[in-house]
């Protein structure tokens, strides 16, 4: 069975470690927040200018003053601080925030990625994406592993226009844990149920399969 | 006598001298901390073929999204234009043109323009659409781009308090962009909800010193709510 949005966010959380500041993006890395382990603590960085982002407000608390980078009203955890836009990218560029979680459309061999654009059809914007990716040395990006029709979205070269290049080097989709080096997708675990020939099936770019690939456990 | 105090007595005081054509830096981030009295004054005052930089273009009906409505905006320098279907419509209908710059960048850019740099280099973009046309150079094995400074014949600020030399202070996430755009601005003009005793801000705790603040008005300010999330008690 493919993770679900929750699983998916239960799987990278796995990821944080004691001490670590962390930027969420939008969607599923979003959800990442409500899995910390036990006994570890994490910050959380809204780059709108929020170090210490807590929960959402009770309607009492609720002020217009106060909102996250997906403009969503929230709270600040006891211990945050707040800055400008300039001091928020400062600390993502300058590599201060230790793990970056974002959604892509596509992400290829070299750890490249594309998330912003999709030529013809109406274009948004970047928002913060490109400075997270050119910031970050630790990045892991959530996808569904192809799309709706079943065109693989880890591909040899990304199709669209790019949000950074040579960044990527952790993909977390709905099938499986894939690390990105040498020019190449290595398959580190799978979704449970999943078998590693569905997952090259739908990986387009070059994939290393070990002898063993561990299942997931949930 | 003016001195040091900046106080204005009207919006229409505040915004004097704003013409065609100009550029305009504004704070904000979506709908929080934006200066709406401000942007109100623009619309009111009626000047055309603006250029805009903001984060992002306001809502329909509310923030910069009212300089839209007749067609008072030439082009946006923006991150994020998302959330607004008469933007939508002019883009498309190329009534209005739109420059998409990295967030970071674009506070980098505010930043640098009031702080006397130019142009700085930065990795963000590199190899991507931000990145087409512009000057690469490597530093340490790494590649980044040239990036431009931006100023504006105005800049346009939401702070929280301020004295009546112009020293300002933000109130939580409404910060965003504003301390760099009021650095950005030939004539930087603020809205704040309260204006203080002279002496009574802690000059340790100001985020914007007055230097920066050329003309500053008292408002009441709405503070609509973009995305409201709650969680139950």
């Amino acid at each position: 069975m493919a993770l679900t949005r929750e699983q998916l966010a239960q799987r990278v959380a796995r990821e944080l470690q004691d001490g670590y500041y962390v930027n969420l993006g939008i969607g599923i890395p979003t959800l990442v927040a409500n899995y910390v382990p036990e006994g570890i603590e994490v910050m959380l960085q809204s780059e709108n200018g929020l170090l210490g982002m807590g929960p959402f407000p009770t309607e009492d608390e609720i002020d217009a003053d106060m909102i996250n980078a997906g403009k969503q009203t929230v709270t600040a955890a006891k211990g945050a601080s707040i800055f400008s836009s300039a001091e928020s990218f400062a600390m993502i560029r300058g590599g201060h925030v230790d793990l970056t979680v974002l959604g892509a459309f596509e992400v290829d061999v070299a750890g490249n990625i594309a998330s912003w654009m999709i030529p013809g059809k109406l274009i948004k914007g970047m928002g913060g994406a490109m400075d997270l990716v050119a910031g970050a040395d630790n990045i892991i990006v959530t996808m569904t592993h192809a799309s709706k029709h079943g065109e693989s979205k880890l591909l040899t070269k990304c199709s669209l226009p790019l949000t950074g290049v040579g960044c990527i080097k952790k993909v977390v989709t709905d099938l499986a844990y894939i690390e990105i080096h040498d020019n190449k997708f290595w398959l580190i675990e799978r979704a449970p149920g999943v078998s590693v020939d569905d997952i090259i099936k739908l990986t387009e770019g070059e994939l290393v399969v070990p002898d063993v690939v561990p299942e997931m456990t949930f | 006598m003016a001195g040091f105090n900046k106080i204005v007595n009207s919006y229409s005081e505040a915004m004097a001298g704003l013409k065609d054509g100009m550029t305009i830096v504004a704070g904000g981030f979506g709908l929080c901390g934006i200066p709406e009295n401000l942007i109100a004054e623009i619309k009111r005052k009626g000047c055309r073929d603006l250029t805009i930089v903001s984060n992002n273009c306001g809502v329909d009906g509310f923030g910069l999204g009212i300089l839209l409505e007749d067609k008072q905006i030439k082009k946006m320098v923006s991150s994020y234009v998302g959330e607004n279907k008469l933007f939508e419509q002019q883009l498309l209908a190329g009534e209005l043109e739109v420059e998409l710059t990295p967030q970071g960048t674009l506070a980098e850019k505010m930043r640098a323009g009031g702080a006397g740099i130019p142009a700085f280099y930065t990795a963000t973009g590199y190899g991507t659409p931000v990145g087409e046309g512009k000057e690469v150079r490597e530093f340490n094995g790494r590649k980044y781009i040239l990036e431009e400074a931006i100023t504006g014949d105005f800049a346009i600020i939401k702070a929280w308090k301020a004295d009546q030399y112009g020293n300002l202070v933000f109130r939580h996430t409404a910060q965003n962009f504003n301390p760099m755009a009021a650095t950005a601005g030939k004539i930087t003009v603020v809205e704040v909800e309260e204006i203080v005793e002279l002496g009574s801000l802690d000059p340790a705790h100001i985020h914007t010193p007055g230097i920066y603040v050329d003309r500053l008005i008292q408002g009441s300010f709405e503070k609509r709510i973009e995305q409201r999330t709650v969680r139950s008690a």
